[in-house]
């Protein structure tokens, strides 16, 4: 018994200190989350119960006389706590949990905004739809609007990744050759983490992403600017650096729009001085961060499909730096 | 309370033992010729060793010695996750050390310490001399030994697979260009086979090698538990050896089995693997539960209550577990009911693991429970593991599973399950068991502080890991940013994973500490009731002194006087007359003596035949071909001689008195001998392997509205269908080769058996013609590769069955085969049977499937 008080203690003393966090199922931001969280909170209680009610059991065995123990005692613990007792409560349980299933895996509805997003070594890359049907195209940060249901069309076409936000709700894997969906709800205004949970290969550690939850007018705002050109150099740093940028060939993998850098390979780089983090969540987007991405790519993201421009001085990774941080 | 012992119901001649025993003179005789018989060999030869009680202790050791390697290579990962964006490990070397403590763990530990234990355990648990083949288990140990040095070592070479333990292609295909999955694939598909023939063995021995009178209803648990373990074996690891090759094949040649740009899926292999991977994890439960089976009634000094329930419990969980495969796939977006479907599957194997639960405890209030080391960790394991059921009957709930499945939660569940429900059961087995092998008890107190730390170090490790998980922690990562909420728990866990190896530490040290001055533990130090507790401490080579006649499940409890009477060599076969090793064969259900089995003895055949098969897949590795070729053949040599030379049938001897007034025969053909069954469990996991073929054909139909695909050629239907027809007449001729030589008709035997032979070239020559002359391209697309693997696999059975035709003809030619004696032929015609089988199959599905799809 005093072992299992103090199993209950280590129990909460590890489960209260909080869950909450960016990148956490307990603290939830969506429908989704929220029921699994409010199922697991009752299988936590359950299984406390159950665990205890077992342990309790098995003490009472131990210490049992024989003298008072009879067939029908064995027959009670077998058949009753063995058989009967799991049977009913694994029925509830599986009747109260897949009652929630078709929630969980039901498309959007007809009209909703559908975002597709493809798993990349090891980057996510995101397309919107916009009015003029041309798409945006973005990559490691997808924005929401709170309280509509978003349908996420998950592709890949080289290793099978998982995508996952874990305060918005389940997860789903991505698989060549088989288009996956998932349906999510957020109800909470915030910024919060996805991460791939597929095992996907060197960097599969590094392969985040920034959801920003927001309101239907800033998401609105947002995504209109996302549609634009990009903005144009204004002094001379940043005019250094997107010649730099385009004379070393970088456009052969990122697109730059208004630019003549239209590469597909690599992630949309038009407005990647407005995101808030880069390298798949690896590094914040601040200018020296950038530096030391472009010329160490690999080194700081092992595997990474981007060469280093190592062979670029250190004014001029700090023009590219300034001038990819302008492209907000 | 006693339980039923079924002894009152079935009318047989209750066997007593001598009632004088022999003369002490005529006694020590009797042990010098058994002493002689079952020597171990000295020097470089002890090698050559064939003995279970020898093979069984080299293969505790390597497996034990397997599991601290991959546990050090946790701590590292423990080290690098202390601290967020720790640099102490390259991500490489991160996926590499992840990958390869999964995949030791579980194939290179888990699986193979069963097989140990059973190795050393089971022939003593069922008053037997030794397991049906000896050589066989040392073959196994020989491959298993191989096999696991060169995935180990490919570590220190930057060369280890870094694909996770679950080799999920693409990534193990097209992106890992390296030796590391070519590494995994083959080494591990060596290990299974040999896994495969242990379990034959295992299953051969509890059925046919248990003590006269020792009924079906009378097994050890331990013994019905290997049973059981061993079956899930034969059918659970084919899938996964055939996935194995189709990713070769696909690494190797660019068969697109898994590659959706040539009609593949990957979705094909987790499939695959998952039909095996979901099983083992019961596979190596069972076993590991069952001595806790053995140790419960021991301490509580009582029979085990519920033993029938316990029986029908694990053979419930073995046939439920291959049901629930698809609960490690809830994420791939299958369709709701199939998600419901295993999601019901997978929480109902929680009620017969209950079940066996619960009648532990019910034997403990049955009796009173003596405190000891072995109960202490049994205890443990339960609180532990139960722990870990209620997570897994969390996580089997498909919508908690979404958000679980691929977290740390996983990690903590699966450690719970694994640790609580294995590593700890096999403490509890080790301090239980150990005077068995060595004469010497461990020593309690260091049971104990081990006990404490690993109990304490596992909880502080492992229970964290499941909040980690919840708040965000995905498996598989090198390396973790700050400040996202796991930073403290998995210092935490750090923390307590180096307790954890302390108590481990202080294990292995009470195991390998000299002993030499202490006092050997007396005979049956904990006053337990089955067999293996007869044996003398320090045990001798040969086991069992004389073989009980058995009427309890608790011998030594029930039966008054078992332990001199066996010592005194009052039972059957207390001597070795010939110098030849020897056991009794019963029959399956009431144990009756049916034979005297003659066992080989020590050679280094066993391994040298590990030694070239092994050849055969590590050069398969590196793509030499012809070393690996030349290896297959002298491999194949070596295996001919090897049973050649087997003692089967070389003995003018036709029977022999076995003592108490029974006489045996010493040659036994057809389905009473124990290779008629090995053959034909061996055929049972072939096919299995076989039906995962053809289940991926239909896989692939069914995700393809068009299959086979309309420009593409088939096969015809002219070539294959003549192959059916001359391996069919092939076969017929075997079987009436079989009854020819039965009839003493010597002309007419090599007369049909010569024309199956030709017969049998020109079936495999023409099923090869189908896809060449109609030239299907294996690389272009997924339908001729499987086509092609088909028709490749069913013509190696056929070219095996030419080879047992032509080793038959040889027999017969040199008088090893007669119209009585003729094993050989036997066992070929019924592994004839499945190859023909096999065949109409092949021919089935690729001639006669797309003439209706």
């Amino acid at each position: 018994m005093r072992s299992a008080i103090w199993w209950c203690f280590l129990l909460s003393f590890l489960i209260l200190p909080g869950c909450s966090g960016i990148q956490s199922a307990l603290d939830p931001a969506g429908r989704e989350a929220e029921r699994i969280a409010m199922l697991f909170w009752w299988m936590v209680g359950g299984t406390a119960v159950i665990w205890t009610a077992v342990m309790a059991l098995g003490y009472d065995c131990v210490r049992a006389r024989p003298e008072s123990f009879t067939q029908r005692h064995a027959d009670l613990i077998i058949i009753g706590g063995g058989a009967v007792v799991p049977t009913v409560v694994l029925a509830v349980l599986l009747i109260f949990g897949l009652a929630m299933l078709p929630g969980l895996v039901a498309p959007a509805p007809p009209g909703s905004l559908t975002i597709v997003v493809d798993g990349e070594l090891w980057w996510w890359r995101i397309r919107y739809p916009t009015s003029e049907g041309q798409g945006v195209s973005l990559a490691n940060e997808i924005h929401l609007p709170v309280n509509e249901t978003v349908e996420f069309q998950l592709e890949t076409d080289n290793v099978i990744h998982s995508f996952w936000i874990p305060a918005l709700g389940g997860k789903m894997d991505m698989l060549p050759g088989r288009g996956t969906r998932l349906a999510l709800t957020p109800t909470r205004i915030g910024v919060f983490r996805g991460v791939c949970a597929e095992y996907c290969g060197d960097s599969h550690a590094l392969m985040t992403f920034d959801v920003v939850v927001e309101s239907r007018a800033n998401f609105d705002r947002w995504l209109a600017h996302q549609s634009e050109s990009a903005a144009e150099p204004t002094d001379e740093l940043t005019t250094r650096g997107q010649q730099i940028f385009l004379a070393n060939g970088c456009g052969a993998c990122h697109s730059v729009r208004g630019t003549r850098a239209t590469g597909v390979v690599g992630p949309d780089l038009t407005h990647v001085g407005s995101r808030l983090n880069i390298a798949a969540g690896t590094f914040a987007c601040e200018p020296a961060q950038l530096e030391r991405w472009i010329a160490l790519t690999d080194e700081v993201k092992p595997g990474s499909r981007m060469p280093r421009f190592s062979m670029l001085k250190p004014d001029e990774l700090q023009a590219v730096a300034a001038y990819l941080k302008g492209l907000k | 309370m006693r339980t039923d012992q079924g002894s009152q119901d079935v009318p047989q001649p209750d066997v007593e033992p001598l009632s004088v025993a022999p003369s002490p003179e005529v006694r020590q005789a009797q042990e010098a010729r058994l002493m002689q018989t079952w020597e171990t060999p000295r020097g470089w030869r002890y090698w050559s060793s064939v003995n279970n009680s020898d093979v069984g202790i080299w293969y505790t050791a390597t497996a034990f010695i397997f599991f601290l390697f991959a546990g050090v290579l946790a701590l590292l990962m423990r080290i690098q996750l202390a601290v967020p964006n720790n640099t102490f490990m390259t991500a490489d070397t991160y996926n590499q050390t992840f990958t390869v403590h999964g995949s030791v763990m579980m194939f290179l530990f888990a699986i193979p310490i069963f097989e140990a234990i059973a190795v050393l355990l089971l022939p003593q648990m069922l008053g037997a001399r030794d397991l049906p083949f000896p050589r066989l288990s040392a073959f196994g140990y020989w491959c298993y030994l191989m096999g696991g040095v060169f995935l180990c070592g490919s570590i220190f070479f930057n060369a280890a697979p870094s694909g996770g333990w679950f080799m999920y292609p693409p990534l193990t295909s097209r992106y890992q260009p390296g030796i590391g999955a070519d590494i995994w694939l083959l080494g591990f598909s060596f290990i299974e086979v040999a896994a495969i023939a242990a379990a034959v063995e295992m299953i051969v021995g509890t059925l046919k090698c248990r003590p006269p009178g020792m009924r079906i209803n009378l097994i050890p648990l331990y013994a019905w538990y290997v049973l059981v373990a061993a079956a899930m074996i034969l059918f659970a690891f084919p899938p996964l050896i055939v996935g194995s090759l189709m990713l070769e094949l696909e690494r190797a040649f660019g068969w697109p089995f898994f590659d959706p740009r040539g009609g593949g899926d990957p979705l094909l292999w987790q499939h695959l693997f998952w039909l095996f991977g979901h099983p083992e994890v019961y596979v190596v439960f069972l076993p590991s539960i069952a001595l806790i089976a053995m140790i419960v009634p021991t301490f509580a000094r009582t029979p085990i209550v519920g033993y029938g329930w316990v029986v029908l419990a694990a053979v419930g969980t073995g046939f439920l577990s291959f049901g629930l495969w698809v609960h490690h796939m809830f994420t791939t977006g299958l369709p709701g009911v199939s998600l419901g479907l295993f999601s019901a599957a997978s929480e109902a194997v929680a009620i017969p693991t209950g079940v066996q639960i619960f009648c532990f405890f019910a034997t403990l209030a049955a009796g009173r429970v003596t405190r000891s080391v072995p109960m202490l960790y049994a205890l443990g394991s339960l609180m532990i593991f139960v722990l870990g059921g209620l997570t897994g009957v969390m996580v089997a709930l498909v919508p908690f599973d979404f958000q679980a499945h691929d977290s740390y939660f996983i990690v903590g569940h699966l450690h719970y399950v694994m640790i609580g429900g294995v590593i700890f059961p096999m403490l509890a087995g080790l301090y239980y068991f150990f005077p068995l092998f060595d004469g010497k008890k461990l020593n309690d107190r260091l049971g104990k502080i081990a006990f404490w730390l690993t109990f304490i170090g596992f909880n502080i490790t492992f229970l964290p890991m499941h909040l980690t998980g919840l708040r965000g922690m995905p498996r598989r990562v090198f390396t973790y940013q700050a400040n996202q909420g796991f930073d403290e728990l998995n210092l935490i866990s750090t923390i307590g994973s180096f307790i954890l190896a302390a108590g481990i530490a202080v294990v292995m040290w009470d195991v390998i500490r000299p002993k030499g001055k202490e006092p050997n533990s007396p005979q049956n130090p904990w006053g337990a009731g089955t067999l293996e507790w007869l044996q003398e401490m320090p045990g001798k080579p040969w086991g069992m002194r004389s073989i009980p006649e058995i009427d309890s499940r608790y011998p030594l409890w029930d039966q008054p006087n078992l332990q001199r009477d066996v010592d005194e060599g009052r039972f059957y076969l207390p001597d070795a007359e010939e110098g030849l090793r020897e056991t009794l064969v019963t029959s399956v259900i009431d144990a009756k003596p049916q034979q005297l089995l003659r066992l080989p003895g020590s050679s280094f055949v066993p391994l040298l035949s590990a030694l070239t098969t092994g050849g055969f897949f590590i050069f398969g590795t590196y793509h030499w071909w012809w070393p690996a070729i030349l290896s297959l053949i002298v491999a194949t040599g070596l295996i001919c001689y090897w049973l050649w030379t087997g003692p089967a049938g070389t003995e003018a001897q036709e029977t022999k008195d076995v003592g108490l007034g029974l006489t045996l025969p010493i040659y036994v053909s057809g389905p009473g001998s124990i290779s008629w069954w090995a053959m034909f469990i061996t055929m049972l996991a072939d096919f299995t392997a076989f039906v995962s073929l053809i289940f991926g054909y239909f896989f692939f139909w069914t995700i393809h509205p068009d299959f086979p695909p309309d420009p593409l050629q088939g096969p015809g239907v002219f070539w294959p269908v003549l192959g059916c027809g001359f391996v069919l007449a092939s076969w017929a001729l075997t079987i009436l080769s079989r009854h020819w030589n039965r009839t003493r008709n010597a002309t007419s035997f090599y007369l049909v058996l010569g024309t199956a032979i030709g017969l049998a070239i020109a079936g495999g020559a023409a099923l090869i013609a189908g896809p060449w002359v109609t030239g299907m391209d294996p690389s272009r697309h997924v339908y001729p590769a499987t086509v092609w693997l088909l028709v490749i696999w069913t013509v190696c059975h056929v070219a095996i069955g030419i080879i047992m035709h032509v080793y038959c003809l040889a027999r017969k030619i040199v008088g090893r085969m007669t119209a009585r004696q003729d094993i050989d032929i036997v066992n070929v015609t019924l592994y004839w049977h499945f190859a023909v089988l096999t065949t109409v199959m092949t021919v089935a599905v690729i001639a006669g499937f797309p003439l209706v799809s």
